[in-house]
C-alpha cells in the first residue's frame, strides 16, 4: 500500500502539497479538494476523464446503431432514400441550428463557473434548458407528423406508391421502408431520452448555481454536464444527414 | 482551465466555432440538394466529422486537456467504433463475391 504516496511525490508542488493535504485537517486545507487527490488540477482532470470513459462507452452504445443502419442502407439504399425524402428536412435543420445554439450556452456556462460570474452561469443554463425544450418540442411535431402519415413500424403501417428517387417508375418495398422508420424512431428516441435526461441533470445544476455552490476551485460538474451535454449534440450531428439528407437532389 | 482564463479569454474561439457549425449546418442542407452521384454520403459524413470535431476539440476542452489520457480514451472510442463498423462491412460488403 505504499503505492499512493510513492505516486503522489513526481506531482509538481508536491512538496507544498504534501504539507496542506496531509490525512490532518489544518487550516489551510482546500474545502473542494478531496483527501485522495493531490492538488485541484489533478482532481479536475480525474472527474472528466471518467465522464470520457463513460462517453466512450456511449459511442459504442450507438455504434451499434449506427452499423446497423450502415448494413441496411447498402441493402436497400433506395428504398432508404425514398423514406428518407418523407421526413420534414426544415424541422431537422432547425433542430441542428437549436443545438449548436445550445452548446454554445453550455460552453458559456463552464466559461462562467471557472471565472465566478454566477448570473451569467444561471441565465446561460437556462437558456441551454430552453433550447433543449424547444428541441424536444420540434420532434413532436415531427414524430405527430408520422404517425398522422401512419410511418410508425407497426400493425397500421403504410408506405404504398412512394416513388425511389432518380428511378421513375419504381415504388419503395414497404417492409424496407419500414426498416428506415424502424431505425429512425429507435436512433432519434434514444438521442431524444439523452436529451431528457440532460435536462435533468441542467435543473439540478440550476439549483446547485443558484445556491451559490460552484466556485472557480470547484464546479466539476458543470464540466461534467457540459461534456454530456456536448456529446448529445455530436450523435444529432450525425443523425441530420445520415437520417434527413440521404437523397435530396430533385 | 481555470488557471489559463486570466491570461486569455476563450470566448472570441466559442463564438467562432458557433459560426463554424451554423454555416456547417447550411452547408450539409445546400449539398444535400445537389447531384453529386456516389459523392453525396461521403461530403455529408465529411461535414458532419468537421463538425464533430470542432465540438470536441474546442466545446469540449479536448485540445486544451491537460491530461494526456482524455485524447487517449478519445481516440480508443473511436478506434473501437471504427472496428466495429469496419469489420462489419468487411463482411457485408462481401457477401455476393463468391
Amino acid at each position: 500500500m505504499t503505492l499512493p504516496a510513492a505516486r503522489r511525490s513526481p506531482l509538481p508542488d508536491s512538496s507544498t502539497a504534501a504539507g496542506v493535504h496531509g490525512d490532518t485537517h489544518t487550516g489551510a486545507h482546500n474545502p473542494a479538494l478531496l483527501h485522495h487527490f493531490a492538488e485541484p488540477q489533478q482532481q479536475r482532470d480525474a472527474a472528466s476523464l471518467g465522464m470520457w470513459v463513460f462517453l466512450a462507452t456511449e459511442v459504442m452504445f450507438f455504434g451499434g446503431l449506427f452499423c446497423a443502419y450502415l448494413v441496411y442502407r447498402r441493402l436497400y439504399f433506395g428504398d432508404f432514400a425514398a423514406a428518407s425524402k418523407t421526413i420534414n428536412m426544415g424541422l431537422g435543420a432547425t433542430n441542428t441550428a437549436v443545438l449548436i445554439c445550445s452548446s454554445l450556452t453550455v460552453v458559456l456556462a463552464v466559461w462562467a463557473a471557472q471565472t465566478a460570474r454566477r448570473t451569467l452561469l444561471i441565465v446561460s443554463l437556462i437558456i441551454t434548458m430552453l433550447l433543449g425544450v424547444v428541441f424536444l418540442g420540434i420532434k413532436g411535431i415531427e414524430y405527430a407528423e408520422k404517425f398522422e402519415e401512419h410511418h410508425v413500424p407497426g400493425a397500421s403501417f403504410s408506405f404504398k406508391n412512394v416513388p425511389i428517387p432518380g428511378h421513375p417508375g419504381q415504388f419503395a418495398d414497404p417492409h424496407h421502408a419500414q426498416l428506415f422508420f424502424s431505425l429512425y424512431f429507435v436512433m432519434t428516441g434514444l438521442h431524444a431520452l439523452h436529451m431528457i435526461i440532460g435536462l435533468g441533470i441542467f435543473l439540478w445544476l440550476l439549483t446547485m448555481a443558484w445556491k451559490g455552490r460552484f466556485t472557480p476551485e470547484w464546479h466539476t460538474p458543470v464540466e461534467i454536464g457540459g461534456l454530456y451535454w456536448h456529446f448529445v449534440d455530436i450523435i444529432w450531428i450525425y443523425l441530420f444527414p445520415l437520417l434527413y439528407l440521404i437523397d435530396r437532389h430533385p | 482551465m481555470s488557471e489559463h482564463s486570466s491570461a486569455k479569454s476563450p470566448l472570441k474561439g466559442y463564438f467562432a466555432v458557433w459560426i463554424a457549425l451554423l454555416l456547417g449546418t447550411g452547408l450539409t442542407v445546400y449539398a444535400a440538394t445537389l447531384d453529386l452521384a456516389p459523392y453525396n454520403a461521403a461530403v455529408a459524413l465529411g461535414i458532419a466529422t468537421i463538425k464533430a470535431t470542432l465540438v470536441a476539440l474546442f466545446f469540449m476542452h479536448v485540445w486544451h486537456a491537460s491530461e494526456k489520457l482524455t485524447k487517449l480514451v478519445v481516440i480508443a472510442a473511436l478506434f473501437f467504433l471504427l472496428l466495429l463498423l469496419g469489420l462489419t462491412m468487411t463482411d457485408y460488403a462481401t457477401r455476393l463475391w463468391s
